[in-house]
């Protein structure tokens, strides 16, 4: 694989994830179970929006001339390349926050290692984008702290999002063709290299939560390379590029 | 804003504090949450700052309606922006609430029983994109309308609060507008939305100020009290003269064939809402009403365990800390 077709892949894979992470969580808006969340979500769906704009812009400008927006709204669910993690449904608010937190774990620490990034540009965005994602980490954090460590009810539900999510958070660790490629020329990361960091990680809170972190290892996977989606992504995007597939070249 | 046909209440408090306190408020002293007041004073600004709250908070479906299906990554980013301020000003108002001696979840609870209302306007459904662009340019104007002069209104922490809110408010106006802008710049199908937005939203705007001077019975007391400062057609009138030239400026049609300029009176003649269907709202039988609250009390009931959750961990927490004390 060539190095722009890789160092491209490998922003689709940065910016598609806050672009539907983002999505989801906006979902939420008026919705939410007390104001401070309804605030805490629509700022977290901001922030994620606004690291789409800088990823998808960087994707577009190395290759192939397109915009932020051509790429969000105009492409297929097969080019997307978000792990499959983020595109799952919201679930109950404990399947949101216990999402959010088991990829803030994730986007934390790869962002900090990106702001070591050999291209000035990733650089720049994991510096800025590394700030929001700290704090995003502090509050995901501490909710499924609080919830797991609640009451009866709220200790079940975030044990049942935990069961539901965990094998989703396998495929943000596998390794490919595409990494091989940018790590060589130490763009990012290698994915497997995370892996012990976020272990230790997502262990230690989900302990304070009083959280049983089940024992299968077993990853599904498809979204960062896009072979398989879940199918709940083709109904994401048939919301979110309504609008510009309607009323093709009109200008916002 | 968003606070209309607040009741106000008769008073029969002490005679004398009353002078002072009327003497106060003529001085433009500011009135704080531990001077004396009036119960009725008291009650009427809970029943105000409440209602103005509320309709943040309810103002968020609306608009919440489009977010995920903004048109660009720039738009979907300024509605969340939109949004999240609309929450904090409902944060910053129940706040201002809670200084008179109400709870948020007091009222909150009364909000989702329907024993307190929110702004009328948030019982129109938000039917395509441009409707965003007017909610921001028409309900927001609207609002600010309303709302610059309560900045100077005679309960401190409600004109403070007025005072931060003003000023993203006028932000958001921008945005509403630069966006129908865009929409009644562009094809044909972009203008059509356009004018179909404006064709809902006029006379559901002008509604805001609430019903005629003449109709409006709570209105004396609340001036005489600086709750409220200037009538509501007053205000209605305001905002028609500002609003037109920016619609002519657009190419949009205000849908009111006996709306012109009036030289004499040096101001727009503009036909009135149609004050039946307002009152039809107001009693419940607008095109949301029914779907709005139960969102908000969906919200509110599944969230429950989430409040629960997170008062027992806390609690958990500081009996933690004592012990270790």
């Amino acid at each position: 694989m060539n190095h722009d077709e890789a160092f491209q892949q490998f922003l689709l894979r940065m910016g598609d994830n806050t672009l539907i992470l983002g999505h989801r969580v906006s979902e939420w808006c008026g919705h939410a179970p007390v104001l401070e969340e309804d605030i805490a979500l629509a700022n977290t769906a901001l922030d994620l929006i606004g690291q789409t704009q800088m990823w998808l812009g960087l994707a577009g400008e190395v290759k192939g001339g397109k915009s932020a927006d051509d790429l969000a709204f105009l492409r297929d669910a097969w080019d997307f390349r978000n792990v499959l993690l983020v595109e799952v449904p919201n679930g109950d608010f404990g399947r949101t926050l216990m999402r959010q937190f088991l990829f803030d774990a994730w986007h934390s620490i790869m962002l900090g290692r990106l702001m070591t990034s050999s291209d000035d540009r990733v650089a720049a965005i994991a510096a800025k984008a590394s700030k929001e994602v700290t704090y995003h980490l502090e509050r995901s954090g501490d909710t499924v702290v609080g919830l797991g460590d609640g009451t009866e009810e709220s200790h079940a539900r975030m044990q049942e999002a935990l069961d539901y999510l965990w094998p989703y958070v396998g495929e943000m660790f596998i390794s490919d063709e595409v990494d091989t490629t940018i790590v060589a020329a130490g763009i990012a990361p290698n994915p497997t290299d995370l892996r012990d960091e976020y272990y230790a990680l997502v262990e230690r809170i989900l302990t304070l939560a009083t959280l049983t972190i089940p024992e299968s290892r077993f990853a599904h996977k498809g979204g960062r390379d896009g072979r398989m989606h879940t199918e709940h992504l083709g109904h994401l995007l048939t919301q979110m590029q309504w609008l510009q597939r309607a009323y093709p070249g009109a200008s916002w | 804003m968003y606070a209309q046909m607040v009741e106000s209440e008769a008073s029969n408090d002490d005679p004398d504090k009353l002078a002072e306190f009327q003497a106060r408020i003529d001085a433009d002293i500011k009135i704080e949450p531990k001077d004396w007041m009036p119960q009725a004073y008291r009650k009427t600004l809970i029943r105000q700052i409440g209602q103005h709250a509320h309709s943040e908070i309810v103002g968020q479906l609306p608009e919440g309606n489009w977010i995920t299906r903004a048109p660009t990554l720039e738009r979907k980013a300024i509605l969340l922006a939109k949004v999240q301020d609309e929450a904090g000003h409902g944060l910053y108002l129940y706040c201002a609430a809670e200084t008179l001696g109400v709870s948020r979840d007091e009222i909150t609870e009364m909000l989702l029983d329907g024993r307190m209302k929110y702004s009328s306007i948030f019982n129109y459904p938000t039917l395509n994109w441009a409707d965003i662009g007017a909610v921001g340019w028409l309900v927001d104007g609207a609002a600010i309308m309303n709302q610059v002069p309560l900045q100077r209104t005679s309960f401190g922490p409600y004109s403070r609060a007025m005072i931060r809110i003003c000023k993203e408010e006028s932000f958001h106006q921008r945005q509403g507008y630069d966006a129908i802008r865009k929409m009644a710049e562009g094809t044909p199908e972009q203008r059509k939305m356009a004018q179909d937005a404006m064709n809902r939203l006029w006379y559901p705007s002008l509604m805001m100020f609430g019903p005629s001077d003449k109709d409006s019975v709570h209105s004396a007391q609340s001036m005489a009290w600086k709750i409220k400062i200037n009538t509501n057609d007053e205000l209605r009138q305001k905002f028609v003269d500002q609003t037109v030239p920016q619609a002519e400026y657009l190419g949009l049609t205000i849908p009111d064939p006996d709306l012109r300029w009036n030289e004499e009176r040096g101001h727009y003649d503009y036909t009135d809402p149609d004050w039946s269907e307002f009152f039809d709202v107001i009693k419940g039988n607008g095109p949301c009403n029914v779907d709005r609250l139960a969102a908000r009390n969906k919200a509110w009931d599944d969230g429950k365990w989430v409040r629960d959750g997170l008062l027992a961990h806390a609690r958990k927490k500081q009996a933690g800390n004592l012990a270790a004390e």
